[in-house]
């Protein structure tokens, strides 16, 4: 189970971000990293932290191309088998890794998230992309920030800061995996 | 010095009083009243001839580690025994007057049960010549049942010569019924399950080849044949093929056999590890009924006791065996009395009566009768437990039983009049 | 999954299918990678008790367990206490006070696994017992049968040669079974067990007969001993009437496969021209045996330990 995939709750809360919200958000993660990337811009890759980080990295990018004409790279790495928590929250099933054939070494890798919580997820996510190449660079992007980080580490893109407390729950669901988009918060 | 036993139900029978005088029953009959006699209240109990056991592993000499004479001795009366027959697989083996006459002697020392000796058939259990079998019937021991039992008497030749040298003793030859070229490396019985689980069969055709044989020869020679450990259909079908042409056999059955079948090996627990094997269903519920039709004589306990070290590892490196004295009768109570098979009297013929007479002993498997010796005991049916077997009297732990609800308590038992246990408690 | 896993009925099919599509990621993660280590299992330990020499079953254990991070210790029973007649719970009982977290077993006896399983607190993974199972052997074939034919269900398994003393072939007839494969044992009757016919398979004895029919051929190892306890009349007469030769893997449907666990008897139950064919697996299934090993080791240890 992953951090933003809690068991829904009734009733349902009203969400944090709609749909149509949460196109307006990737559209402007989007614009910012054609922004930041500058000349860079067709030599960066999307890594998609599955589950949800995958199909984000995948609309991040088509919008990228639909603002800009760049087609960028995409790939995912799944972090399972790095995670230091694998005592505490048990086996489950692998996910893909891939990556673009001409791979990462030298490029702008930037990774992608739906939720940014403790910081675990990313800093398995970055031992694995160790073994797996040696980026120029590696950057983080999430749609939604809601603190109480463990690790120092912090985003370069957010779509959302959400405020929350520890026992609260944020759930991100994308029509690729769950069906509808929207972020709701929960107790 | 008398014991006056009240309310007792001799054979499950009407509740009478039982007066016991000076080693043998000296009335019966109701509201007897005898000054000074020590009293046994009994109401309620069934009152039994003492039990005599045809085939018991005692494991002294040699093993001492894992039963004694003496330990085994108070298993047996807990069990309701009054008599056992010690096998002659010991280290040495029993198969001179002097050893025989070394386990008798402690048996007597023991003072719990009369221990009656087995000797081996064949010297060193080796089956190759026969040991001195009239000096040990000769000895003080009185033996009359001889067998190599956890070997078979496998040449046919040196079984004919000692089902027919016996003869000028009264004796029996007990026969071990496993054709050992059959079994090379068997763990369990062969079939379905040993197919699974990748142990090394045990066909039942070894014991019936064997058994079909020796019935060939023991009426062929007008000799007495006992076969132990009966533990297939097929051998039943045989033995009752046989006694129908007159043949002189007899044959026992063991409480687990009776009970448990191969599905006990499905862990791999060497605890269900027995020689002969459990077997199927279908072999348990033929040697019910064959107890029951007396095709089969006697229950026979196969008590061995084994060492911890000899249980706890690889099923292939355990010793095959399994404790039986203290928990036999409520195996028989559960398998043949609650199932209406066997009436009480039927458990005292096949538990007392017909060992008895094959082993012959003349003061066992009397009737609870006026003038007969007073070996009895005195069982509580209703009683059920769950067999703990750190309580056991055995110096071993190796029940099969262990955590099986079984029924009936042995609450008493008396040889030639003196109690061996009372309420439970065994009295040496 | 359970905590164990001691025989092929241990899984169920989502359990079995899991450990199949586990391995295929870790394969597909560490494909084309310099660093083929992933730091999963770093910190946990995992014992190799191997009371038989087998070489090969214990390095892929060993390699698999070493690209998780897991700590290795080899123990294996020459030289060792074991030799000085340690038992099999004592050695088990030290093991885990030294902190093992998984044990991997090899033993002559038929069912020690088991055994071991009812005296440790960690995981007990049976590298081969006896005569009774080799559950990652029969995973590696399953995988490897998935990999080339792209499915298990309704493909159809000869297993030929000597099923009675096989652990392979038992594990894969409950494996494969649970996966939806129709297996066929082809043996002399000698060298199947009595009790064959209460197992989920079909039985012949002809293997012409079959060979038209089959996706997958597995090929067990013939031990040289069996002959001299007359299971069958001699090598040349087995090899005639069972091996697969050149002529025989003609009549294999095209897209057939050639299976053999290893280590080959070339000339008896397999021939040269045979073993070293495209249709042969040999090679892919050592190789899919680490990736298989390491799912298992993942699935079993990666999970909440016994202490928690």
């Amino acid at each position: 189970m992953t951090e933003s995939s809690a068991l829904p709750v009734e009733p349902s809360p009203a969400p944090l971000l709609s749909a149509e919200d949460l196109a307006r958000v990737v559209d402007r993660i989007a614009h910012q990293l054609i922004e930041k990337a500058g000349p860079d811009l067709a030599g960066l890759v999307l890594v998609g932290i599955p589950t949800r980080g995958a199909p984000l990295a995948r609309r991040l990018a088509a919008r990228i191309e639909a603002f800009s004409g760049v087609q960028v790279d995409v790939g995912t790495v799944d972090i399972t088998l790095y995670r230091d928590d694998l005592r505490l929250r048990g086996v489950r099933a692998l996910e893909d890794t891939r990556l673009p054939e001409t791979g990462i070494d030298g490029r702008l890798v930037v990774l992608v998230d739906d939720v940014l919580f403790s910081g675990r997820s990313v800093r398995a996510a970055l031992d694995a992309l160790r073994d797996l190449g040696r980026p120029r660079a590696v950057q983080l992007a999430v749609l939604v920030d809601r603190g109480h980080r463990e690790l120092p580490i912090r985003a370069d893109y957010v779509g959302k800061n959400v405020p929350t407390s520890r026992s609260q729950s944020v759930k991100v669901r994308l029509a690729e995996v769950d069906g509808a988009d929207s972020v709701t918060v929960t107790q | 010095m008398s014991t006056l036993i009240k309310g007792a139900r001799p054979y499950g029978e009407d509740a009478v009083d039982i007066l016991v005088t000076g080693g043998r029953i000296a009335a019966v009959g109701d509201e007897l009243t005898v000054p000074g006699a020590d009293v046994v209240e009994a109401a309620g109990l069934v009152a039994l001839p003492g039990l005599v056991d045809l085939h018991t592993h005692l494991r002294e000499p040699g093993r001492e580690d894992a039963e004694t004479v003496e330990t085994g001795s108070r298993a047996a009366a807990l069990g309701g025994y009054t008599a056992v027959h010690a096998m002659a697989n010991t280290d040495p083996v029993a198969d001179t007057a002097g050893v025989v006459e070394q386990v008798w002697r402690l048996g007597r020392h023991a003072g719990l049960v009369d221990v009656v000796p087995v000797g081996a058939v064949t010297v060193g259990l080796r089956g190759e010549r026969l040991a001195e079998l009239g000096a040990m019937a000769d000895s003080a021991a009185r033996v009359r049942v001889f067998s190599d039992d956890g070997h078979c008497v496998a040449d046919p030749a040196l079984m004919r010569r000692a089902l027919e040298y016996v003869k000028a003793l009264d004796g029996v030859v007990a026969q071990h019924a496993e054709e050992p070229r059959l079994t090379v490396g068997a763990q369990m019985n062969e079939g379905d399950r040993s197919a699974r689980l990748g142990l090394t069969g045990w066909p039942a055709a070894a014991e019936e080849a064997v058994i079909a044989r020796d019935v060939l020869l023991a009426g062929h020679v007008g000799a007495r044949l006992h076969v132990c450990h009966v533990s297939t259909a097929g051998s039943v079908e045989i033995l009752r093929w046989a006694k129908s042409r007159g043949v002189q056999v007899t044959a026992e059955v063991t409480p687990h056999h009776l009970l448990l079948t191969d599905e006990c090996a499905e862990g791999y627990d060497p605890v269900y590890k027995v020689n002969p094997p459990l077997r199927t269903e279908a072999d348990v519920q033929a040697l019910r009924a064959g107890l029951a039709d007396g095709t089969i004589d006697a229950v026979a306990t196969d008590h061995a006791p084994h060492a911890v070290e000899d249980k706890e590892s690889e099923w292939a490196s355990a010793r095959p065996g399994m404790l039986g004295l203290e928990q036999a009768l409520a195996v028989v109570v559960q398998t043949m009395v609650e199932p209406g098979l066997l009436d009480w009297r039927g458990v005292a013929e096949r538990m007392s009566v017909a060992p008895a007479a094959i082993g012959r002993l003349e003061s066992h498997g009397r009737p609870l009768a006026v003038g007969e010796p007073a070996n009895l005991l005195l069982l509580d049916p209703a009683h059920r437990a769950t067999v703990d077997p750190a309580a056991l009297a055995s110096r071993s732990c190796n029940s099969p039983y262990a955590g099986r609800e079984l029924p009936g308590r042995v609450v008493h038992t008396f040889l030639r009049g003196a109690p061996t246990v009372l309420d439970g408690k065994a009295q040496r | 999954m359970k905590r164990h896993l001691l025989e092929a009925a241990d899984l169920d099919r989502d359990d079995a299918t899991l450990v199949l599509d586990t391995a295929a990621q870790i394969e597909s993660a560490l494909a084309g990678r310099e660093v083929k280590k992933l730091p999963t299992l770093r910190g946990r330990t995992v014992v190799n008790l191997f009371y038989e020499d087998s070489t090969r079953t214990r390095i892929s254990f060993e390699l698999a367990a070493k690209r998780l991070s897991a700590d290795v210790i080899n123990f294996s029973a020459k030289g060792s206490s074991v030799s000085k007649g340690e038992s099999l719970k004592d050695t088990a009982l030290t093991l885990e006070a030294m902190g093992s977290d998984a044990i991997v077993v090899r033993h002559g006896a038929s069912g020690a696994p088991h055994r071991l399983a009812q005296w440790v607190q960690g995981s007990v993974v049976n590298a081969g017992d006896g005569t009774h199972e080799h559950p990652t052997q029969a995973l590696l074939d399953a995988y490897t049968i998935r990999q080339r034919l792209g499915r298990l269900d309704g493909i159809r398994v000869v297993v030929v040669g000597d099923v009675l003393h096989s652990r392979v072939a038992r594990s894969n007839v409950w494996l494969l079974a649970t996966l939806g494969a129709e297996v066929t044992l082809v043996a002399p009757p000698t060298l199947l067990p009595v009790g064959v016919g209460s197992w989920p398979v079909q039985v012949g004895y002809d293997l012409d007969a079959v060979l038209p029919k089959a996706d997958v051929v597995m090929m067990l190892r013939v031990q040289a001993e069996r002959m001299n306890a007359s299971f069958f009349p001699s090598a040349r007469e087995y090899s005639r009437r069972y091996g697969l030769d050149g002529r025989r893997m003609g009549a294999l449907p095209d897209d057939a496969i050639v299976m053999h666990p290893g280590p080959m008897n070339r000339g008896m139950e397999i021939a040269a021209v045979v073993a070293d064919s495209a249709r042969s697996t040999i090679v892919d299934q050592v190789g899919n045996g680490v990736s298989v090993r390491m799912a298992v080791l993942y699935l079993l240890l990666g999970g909440a330990s016994a202490s928690e």
